[in-house]
């Protein structure tokens, strides 16, 4: 229990309360990130409705293979950090920074093949604002459809980036010896963190380039 | 709320689900069911959402709080999607004047 007193802020009864209250308090914002996302998704439902036969000539245009690729990529990340926190909650500090080594290495080459999608999309001239020479099948519209898909999986990618940045920080701090058994919630919340961007690819993935293939109508 | 500690194996198995089933998704994507493409698709991504939820972020083993939470935020997406289609699928259904 000495290790307790170390970590516990004054404000609370015991370590137990202090970590439900770091809990409760990262998943009301989850709850506002869903939101923020929610607002996106409701957009692109609201299109993708409204010019079905645009949305499958655009989707056709992205790599399916790179795109299930990269959720399984992302989603092995995710079983590292999870394998992180379960290295933290069992004092197991070399493992720990392993993990979250492991999750940085996946989450920076999730990036890199996002990166190059979206390279090849600036090639094929796809890439409304830079270089979109778009004609074929209503151009107006296969525009929306890549505004959105920017908008959105850049707003993924930043999540990602600033959850390497903190795992990073995580990971310099386990290595410090910050973290132990009696103490990860850090650990813990920065996991709740990521889970949530995996979460978020695990719907911009079907969305994007599964269910509008084959809207051409 | 004791501590509850999930094992390594037990996050292997949610791995190796959502990777199966990040695999059906695909492969049901290549091949072309119509309007059961969307349906299977959204299933398949509900299903690898609740595994991630339940178990990577520990809501199975959480505080009722913290469940109450993640119900809440899907209750006001829900919402949210809910009375923006209700008006916009709609809008064109009756003849009005002027139009």
């Amino acid at each position: 229990m000495a290790n307790h007193s170390l970590a516990l802020r004054h404000q609370f009864d015991d370590v137990e309360q202090q970590k439900d209250a770091s809990t409760f308090g990262m998943w009301i914002f989850l709850a506002t990130e869903v939101l923020f996302f929610g607002g996106m998704f409701c957009c692109y439902t609201v299109y993708r409705s409204a010019y079905p036969a645009a949305f499958g000539h655009a989707s056709n245009h992205l790599d399916l293979i790179l795109g299930a690729v990269s959720t399984a990529v992302l989603i092995f990340s995710s079983f590292t950090m999870a394998c992180a926190v379960n290295s933290a909650s069992t004092g197991a500090r070399n493992a720990l920074v392993a993990f979250l080594g492991i999750t940085i290495l996946f989450a920076a080459a999730f990036l890199v093949i996002e990166m190059s999608e979206w390279r090849m999309l600036y090639k094929e001239g796809l890439m409304p604002g830079f270089n979109f020479t778009y004609k074929e099948f209503d151009p107006g519209h296969v525009q929306l459809f890549f505004c959105m898909y920017f908008a959105m999986t850049g707003l993924h990618a930043s999540h990602v980036t600033i959850g390497i940045g903190i795992l990073a920080i995580m990971a310099f701090r386990a290595w410090r010896g910050a973290f132990g058994p009696d103490y990860f919630t850090p650990i813990e919340i920065s996991g709740l963190y990521w889970h949530f961007v995996d979460l978020v690819w695990i719907f911009l993935f079907p969305l994007y380039y599964l269910i509008a293939r084959h809207l051409q109508g | 709320m004791a501590e509850h500690i999930v094992t390594k194996k037990q996050y292997s198995y949610v791995f190796g689900a959502l990777l199966l089933l990040t695999f059906v998704t695909t492969s049901v994507g290549m091949m072309d069911l119509g309007r059961l493409n969307v349906i299977v698709a959204l299933v398949i991504a509900v299903i690898k959402a609740l595994l991630v939820v339940l178990f990577f972020m520990h809501i199975y083993w959480s505080t009722k709080l913290n469940k109450l939470v993640v119900v809440a935020g899907v209750a006001w997406l829900a919402l949210l999607l809910w009375l923006t289609l209700t008006d916009v699928l709609s809008r064109g259904w009756l003849p009005f004047p002027g139009k």
